[in-house]
């Protein structure tokens, strides 16, 4: 037995990457950013107004966090749902309280179940950054192109259309690409992604329409992976969050180079009743550092951007 | 042809724990410490192998290529200067094609002395369904792609993705190799048997206190992943007084050097050096140093002949 021979053959080993995507640049090597007001830290917290299909597809693979037992799964589906019923108000809640800007990605087919859910988060203007249609809709590589734009496009229609603000952001239902994704979203008006998840600062990732910025939103801090992937406890993510922060702030005063600090919140997660508090308090310990600037994601890619050599 | 797979792999012979050898490592330590970074390049598109598919979602998996992209781009600097602070050279685990790729961090990792072994070319090709010229390949191709890069001769070798077949071993020792990390079966050094007869060993690497398991398959949240690792030392510390120990922790900048976790082990990683009887070190030197101190008088009592079959039969 022996395998093909072109499995022993390395077509892109060479300097940098094997895509031409985005260059290879260690983070510690690039000019500083400084944010606003001498911020060492910028604060993307993204609160995720999703919704999961009872008749979920599960093409090419069942979204985390969507349905899971024989059709129809009430549990994941009113699990779900109580993050736009009950558990979103209550995050709002905690982030007024501790003065924190969320941005909202929002997943398209909320602008027509919802419209009075997105109308409210319209006109609080906190910035909305686009997610597809819905959970169910990835973005994978056996997706014909033309299927992929019409999706795009009939998202960002839905959602421009409702929302004052332009929506110059995404995020795919778990930061799901095809090969085209980036394309197809600069081709859209989109000016920047949160889907790959390689850095702790925005870096410019090239398309056949132009230039977008990456906005790594962490996975490893996102509570649905610490906390329904991971099994932590709400109090271990609450830790996690703060040593995250405490550690940027440490590192962007040692070297002078600004960091992101990503935060990718589930209502349906950290709203329930019993997680709450440990959102409040990573929340309340955030805000008491000096030094972190929390901000709609376009600000923070704007002043990123605006400081490019 | 297919051969009969068996029953047990036959790379060394039983020894109990309580008849170990009484291994005094340099300047009377108790535990050979070291500490071993996994510097790995991730292709986003390999080629498939036909036993072992190498990313879950389908091309791009750009979250798997992402995940390990961030240690290379973004932790590799917060787990060396944090290495540097604690004074451990780092033992790399290569994945071989990174020199070409990312040649500043081997240059940084050169300029501190660090050792470099062969994890294969990617961690993304697997050696399942490889011929033995193929195989033979693979490791040549580490072997002199180290010492092209960094001057050094490949002794240690942990399989891709551990990834291996019956004769991954012999082939490495056939390569000049000196010692594997692919065995998890003792906390001492133990001679292994190889078709070549040269003088061949498993040093200890830790797969319970590796990152990536630690982090992936078992979940572990950041605080308690670095009272495990000082369980670990109080435990071999204690016993290494008897008989010398050894401890590895296996790293992966892509776990270990996240924001939230990077203090709790360098918390852990302070601990253990702040010892006196730990020799810090690298794989290589615990492999020579046993070799040349404790190898005849572990295979006269438990026994590490060649096994015989010579040659490079194909």
């Amino acid at each position: 037995m022996a395998l093909d021979p072109a499995y022993l053959e390395y077509q892109r080993r060479r300097y940098g990457m094997d895509h031409d995507r985005y260059e290879w640049s260690m983070l510690s090597r690039r000019a500083p950013v400084a944010w606003p007001n001498g911020a060492r830290v910028a604060l993307w917290v993204n609160v995720a107004v999703q919704f999961f299909p009872l008749n979920q597809r599960g093409k090419p693979f069942p979204p985390p966090g969507g349905m899971s037992t024989a059709y129809p799964d009430l549990r994941h589906y009113t699990l779900r749902d109580y993050g736009n019923r009950v558990g979103l108000f209550r995050c709002l809640e905690a982030l007024d309280e501790a003065g924190v800007t969320p941005t909202f990605s929002v997943n398209a087919a909320i602008a027509e179940r919802y419209p009075q859910l997105l109308e409210r988060l319209n006109r609080r203007g906190n910035e909305i950054l686009a997610s597809s249609w819905h959970m169910d809709t990835l973005h994978h590589g056996d997706l014909a192109m033309d299927d992929e734009r019409e999706l795009i496009n009939r998202s960002l229609a839905a959602l421009r259309a409702a929302v004052d603000e332009p929506v110059t952001g995404w995020l795919g239902p778990a930061r799901s690409q095809s090969g085209n994704t980036p394309d197809l979203l600069a081709g859209s008006g989109i000016r920047y992604m949160g889907d790959w998840i390689n850095d702790d600062m925005p870096y410019p990732f090239a398309t056949r329409h132009g230039e977008l910025i990456a906005l790594p939103l962490s996975l490893e801090l996102d509570d649905q992976f610490i906390i329904q992937n991971n099994l932590h406890s709400e109090w271990e993510y609450a830790d996690q969050v703060k040593d995250a922060c405490d550690y940027l702030l440490a590192e962007a005063g040692k070297t002078g180079h600004g960091r992101l600090l990503a935060l990718s919140v589930h209502p349906w997660m950290m709203g329930q009743p019993h997680r709450i508090g440990a959102f409040e308090s990573v929340l309340k310990h955030i805000s008491e550092q000096t030094g972190v600037w929390s901000a709609p994601a376009s600000d923070i890619v704007a002043a990123w951007s605006d400081q490019r050599a | 042809m297919t051969s009969p797979v068996r029953e047990d792999p036959a790379l060394y012979d039983y020894r109990a724990w309580d008849e170990r050898l009484p291994i005094r490592w340099p300047n009377g330590a108790r535990v050979a410490f070291w500490v071993a970074p996994n510097i790995e390049f991730y292709e986003l598109d390999p080629p498939t192998n036909p036993i072992r598919k190498a990313w879950p979602r389908p091309t791009p998996d750009i979250q798997g290529y992402g995940t390990r992209d961030y240690g290379n781009r973004v932790g590799h600097m917060r787990m060396m200067e944090l290495l540097d602070r604690c004074g451990v050279r780092g033992s790399v685990s290569l994945s071989v094609a990174l020199c070409e790729h990312h040649p500043e961090i081997i240059d940084m990792c050169r300029e501190r002395n660090w050792e470099f072994f062969s994890h294969g070319i990617y961690n993304t090709r697997y050696v399942y369904g490889m011929d033995e010229a193929q195989e033979r390949a693979v490791i040549e191709d580490s072997v002199r792609t180290i010492a092209r890069h960094t001057g050094q001769q490949c002794s240690g070798y942990l399989a891709p993705a551990l990834t291996h077949t019956e004769r991954t071993l012999d082939l490495f020792s056939e390569a000049g190799g000196l010692y594997t990390c692919d065995l998890f079966h003792d906390d001492q050094p133990t001679p292994v048997r190889v078709r070549s007869g040269r003088p061949f060993v498993s040093v200890p690497y830790s797969l319970e206190l590796n990152d990536t398991i630690v982090y992936v398959v078992n979940r572990i949240e950041p605080r308690r992943y670095g009272a495990m690792i000082k369980q670990a030392f109080d435990r071999l510390y204690r016993e290494g007084e008897k008989g010398g120990t050894v401890m590895c922790v296996p790293l992966h900048a892509y776990q270990v050097a996240h924001p939230h976790r990077i203090r709790a082990f360098e918390d852990a990683l302070a601990y253990i050096t702040g010892h006196p009887k730990v020799w810090v070190t690298t794989g290589r030197e615990i492999a020579e140093y046993f070799v040349e101190h404790y190898y005849d008088q572990a295979v006269a009592k438990w026994g590490s002949e060649d096994k015989g079959e010579g040659g490079d039969g194909a």
